[in-house]
């Protein structure tokens, strides 16, 4: 990736010099540009247009290859992307090129939706990045740039005007992406009607806010062919991978069998100005918009919702340090706060069960005591009855010895007696 | 042009297309020298030796200019007491490459009798400047970031003709993992070619010695290039002479110090190796020299500072031990994603406390049912057994009664009968005795 430092403006104390020779430092754009080369570079498009729009011819033409493309159906319950990266190589330079296309644009029924997976699939290359950035070991010059560098959106050829589709979908990404609008399979408008459908398409875009990607006019060697081509937008296009003899030639067009329609003859078609434009002028400037534009934004974005400032509510600059160790120690306060609960909570509980436990003890407690007061009056009921029984053979021996004692007793009366009636018996 | 088309991650399969038409990203190089030609450069170089090693003299013959002169004295005719860092910017321009160049001196460093920590204030301003792009790289609001980070210190080292003094050793220790550190010979022209040969060689043994990184030049898929490289290496550290007058010799004017012996000339490669190091450091490596300093040093920096807020906090449940292997993993990450690892780390242990607590729990709780159970079933035994017991004595009391009124009512029935056999008798003697009266 090319370096993206920016040159500080001279403080007041950088005075010019003047070199009494040539000491070489001129050097330093080759320096950089051979880095660069050696590195590779990397670029990544992102087509959207309806199915069937010619999306992926005009990416083969364009980069004059076959990339392996398969036609999608009109049947795709949602929009998806697909992304296919490819090494290429021309002259020194390797391009490592990343294609995006959406496959389903356009066909459901209601398309309220449809642009956001493009959404989501920019804001995860951004988010990607930006998690690398924010490592602590990060190795940010290897890293495999995949944001989006450039979109291009296809319109299609109604000759009429932009579709509502249209502007909701470019009106949500003008703030993500380069957006540069084609007009695609330019060759079914006639050049008037082209004339005024491309002002139409300009004005509505105006009318709508929504800022498509201008070729940058700040550099003097490209500053005048950059202003013209933004005067063609947007570029009606036409692709084609097929060769057609011309003349004495084999050229890139399209056979009707009104004529031929020539891709690189800049009278049929804006194939050459967009070839142009897009990679062999300003496809460095598309990513340097990308990197410092749309990348910060979302960035800025990003970092805010997540709690980061710059200054603090005095106002007084807070630096990433002291945001970190802020948020680390509400972090920890968290924890803590989670562990207590937690304790808490056990704590709670045994005691609950604690108090379960003792009440079960004290009931059996009662029981057994219960128990025990039964048995004791059980015991003294059976005592009694004991007692009485011996109360009663007591008593009964009593009367017995008793009743003994007086029948002796009879008996020696009686005896005597006898004795008596013996006796008198006698006289 | 010839178009090669190969899928990453695909077997090597080589597509070769030969196309007539051109795709034209041939000219991004182009595009790239354009963009960084309009931006601009910077470059901030360090110098650092004793005072009076010449470097002031070797920073105008480097870049052909009197960066100090009479109206901007430079340090060295300044006396300090202390190591200063002090810097100086000068904007130059050439072939339409507009470069702005900061001069970091140091006066003072090694001048002192006691020179320890003599580099502190300079690792202190290396820092310093990492600190301030590590900011204002982390602010919410990025603008320009301008980078004043040091991407080159030249250290001069005194033609002794011996070896490194302990200070150069101590101090290119202490400062080859933050900036790339070239180690120069000053005034080489007080050296014969074999003593600087000899010099060299003792230097780069001492320097391997102690396991100094000095810069190192980056291996290239050029041949030609690194062949180049390896003869730069061989002469290194590089013997240099400074001048700032300009003397005629055989007709031509050029940089050299005139003694009566003859003139020593800065930029004839037989003198002294200057032209080495002024076409390395400016005109072939002066871009690496900065993709180093950002990729390597200050990443190193920004990475230990980073793990430093990180570990700011940590509890002192953490063993020491644990820390280190956790480095690993964590350096994978931003500190907030750390964070978010470190909260579901704390959830799971949590979480396993929570099981353990919970099974301690259980198993206190089914221990103490256990034992009330335990002492019910023994009270019910007993209470059981209580019962039997009182059953088996009431029944022996029973038993014990119904004998009883047996023997008693039996005894009664006998009485009565007697009494019944006594009253019979007596009523018939009382009847007989009446009878017998008449």
């Amino acid at each position: 990736m090319a370096s993206t430092d920016v040159a500080r403006q001279p403080d007041k104390g950088a005075r010019p010099l003047s070199l009494a020779g040539h000491v070489g430092f001129d050097s330093l754009p080759d320096q950089l540009v051979n880095k660069s080369i050696y590195q590779g570079f990397c670029f990544n498009i992102l087509c959207i247009g309806e199915t069937g729009i010619g999306k992926s011819t005009l990416m083969d033409t364009l980069f004059n290859t076959n990339f392996e493309n398969f036609e999608s159906s009109h049947f795709e319950p949602q929009v998806k992307l697909r992304a296919q990266t490819y090494d290429l190589q021309e002259s020194n330079v390797r391009l490592r090129l990343t294609v995006v296309n959406t496959v389903g644009f356009g066909d459901q029924m209601n398309k309220q939706e449809s642009y956001q997976p493009v959404v989501d699939y920019i804001d995860r290359q951004f988010e990607s990045y930006l998690q690398e950035e924010l490592k602590i070991k990060r190795s940010l010059h290897n890293y495999h740039d995949s944001r989006v560098h450039a979109c291009l959106y296809f319109i299609s050829p109604s000759g009429h005007s932009l579709k509502s589709l249209d502007l909701v979908t470019m009106k949500k990404l003008d703030s993500k992406v380069n957006i540069i609008p084609v007009i695609a399979k330019a060759d079914t408008i006639s050049k008037s009607e082209l004339h005024k459908f491309k002002i139409k398409i300009m004005s509505e875009l105006v009318s709508n806010g929504v800022q498509i990607y201008q070729f940058p006019l700040d550099d003097e060697t490209v500053a005048k062919v950059n202003t013209t081509m933004n005067g063609h937008l947007p570029f009606a296009v036409v692709g084609s991978t097929e060769e057609v003899s011309v003349g004495n030639k084999m050229v890139k067009a399209r056979q009707y069998p009104w004529g031929v329609v020539q891709v690189e003859n800049e009278n049929h078609c804006d194939f050459v100005k967009l070839r142009e434009m897009l990679i062999c002028v300003n496809m460095e400037d598309l990513r340097e918009q990308t990197h410092t534009r749309h990348y910060e934004l979302y960035r800025r974005c990003k970092l805010e919702e997540m709690g980061f400032k710059d200054t603090d509510p005095e106002c007084k600059p807070v630096s990433l340090q002291q945001t970190y160790e802020a948020k680390r120690q509400e972090f920890l306060v968290e924890l803590q706060k989670r562990e207590d609960e937690m304790r808490q909570m056990f704590v709670q509980r045994v005691k609950e069960k604690e108090a379960e436990l003792k009440e079960a003890e004290r009931e059996l407690q009662s029981r057994f005591e219960q128990l025990k007061r039964l048995h004791a009056d059980e015991k003294a009921a059976l005592e009694e009855k004991k007692r009485l029984l011996d109360d009663d053979q007591s008593s009964f021996s009593k009367r017995r010895a008793a009743a003994q004692l007086l029948q002796a007793q009879s008996l020696t009366a009686n005896g005597k007696k006898d004795k008596d009636r013996k006796n008198s018996g006698f006289m | 042009m010839i178009v090669f088309l190969r899928r990453p991650g695909a077997s090597t399969l080589w597509q070769q297309k030969n196309l007539e038409g051109y795709v034209g990203f041939a000219s991004l190089p182009n595009q790239v020298y354009r963009k960084s030609v309009k931006r601009g450069f910077e470059f901030t170089l360090m110098v650092v030796g004793e005072s009076g090693l010449g470097k002031s003299t070797l920073i105008n013959s480097l870049f052909l200019t009197d960066l100090y002169s009479s109206e901007y004295p430079g340090p060295s005719n300044r006396i300090k007491k202390t190591v200063q860092v002090e810097q100086c910017e000068v904007l130059i321009k050439e072939g339409g490459v507009q470069l702005l160049l900061t001069i970091v001196d140091t006066p003072g460093f090694g001048d002192a009798v006691d020179n320890s920590n003599c580099w502190q204030p300079i690792i202190d301003h290396i820092d310093s400047k990492f600190e301030d792009y590590l900011n204002s790289e982390s602010r919410v609001n990025r603008r320009q970031m301008p980078d004043s980070r040091i991407h080159c210190c030249l250290y001069f080292i005194a033609p002794s003709g011996h070896g490194l003094k302990p200070l150069d050793i101590e101090f290119m220790k202490r400062l080859h993992e933050k900036v790339n550190v070239i180690p120069l010979i000053a005034k080489a022209d007080t050296l014969t070619p074999e003593e600087c040969q000899q010099f060299k060689k003792q230097i780069m043994r001492e320097i391997q010695e102690h396991k100094i990184k000095i810069y190192e030049f980056p291996e290239t898929d050029d041949e030609e290039e690194n062949r180049l490289v390896k003869k730069i290496k061989d002469k290194l550290p590089l013997a240099v002479v400074g001048s700032n007058t300009i003397i005629e010799v055989n007709s031509k004017r050029v940089r050299g110090r005139q003694y009566p012996w003859g003139v020593a000339e800065v930029e004839n490669s037989d003198h002294c190796d200057f032209t080495i190091l002024r076409d390395m450091l400016i005109r072939t490596h002066m871009q690496d020299l900065k993709d180093v300093t950002n990729n390597v040093h200050y990443e190193n920096y920004r990475s230990r500072k980073l793990a430093a807020v990180t570990y700011n906090g940590v509890d002192n449940n953490r063993a020491k031990g644990q820390l280190s292997t956790k480095l690993d993993t964590v350096e994978g990450m931003s500190p907030l994603a750390q964070m978010e690892e470190e909260r579901r780390e704390h959830v799971t242990k949590m979480k396993k406390m929570e099981i353990e607590m919970e099974q301690v729990f259980e198993m206190k709780v089914k221990e103490k049912v256990q034992k009330l159970k335990d002492s019910e079933a023994e009270l019910q035994r007993r209470h059981e057994q209580m019962k039997k017991n009182l059953e088996a004595q009431h029944k022996e009391l029973e038993e014990k009664r119904r004998v009883f009124e047996e023997e008693r009512a039996n005894w009664e029935a006998q009485q009565r009968l007697e009494q019944q056999k006594l009253e019979a008798s007596r009523t018939l003697e009382k009847n007989k005795k009446k009878g017998k009266i008449f």
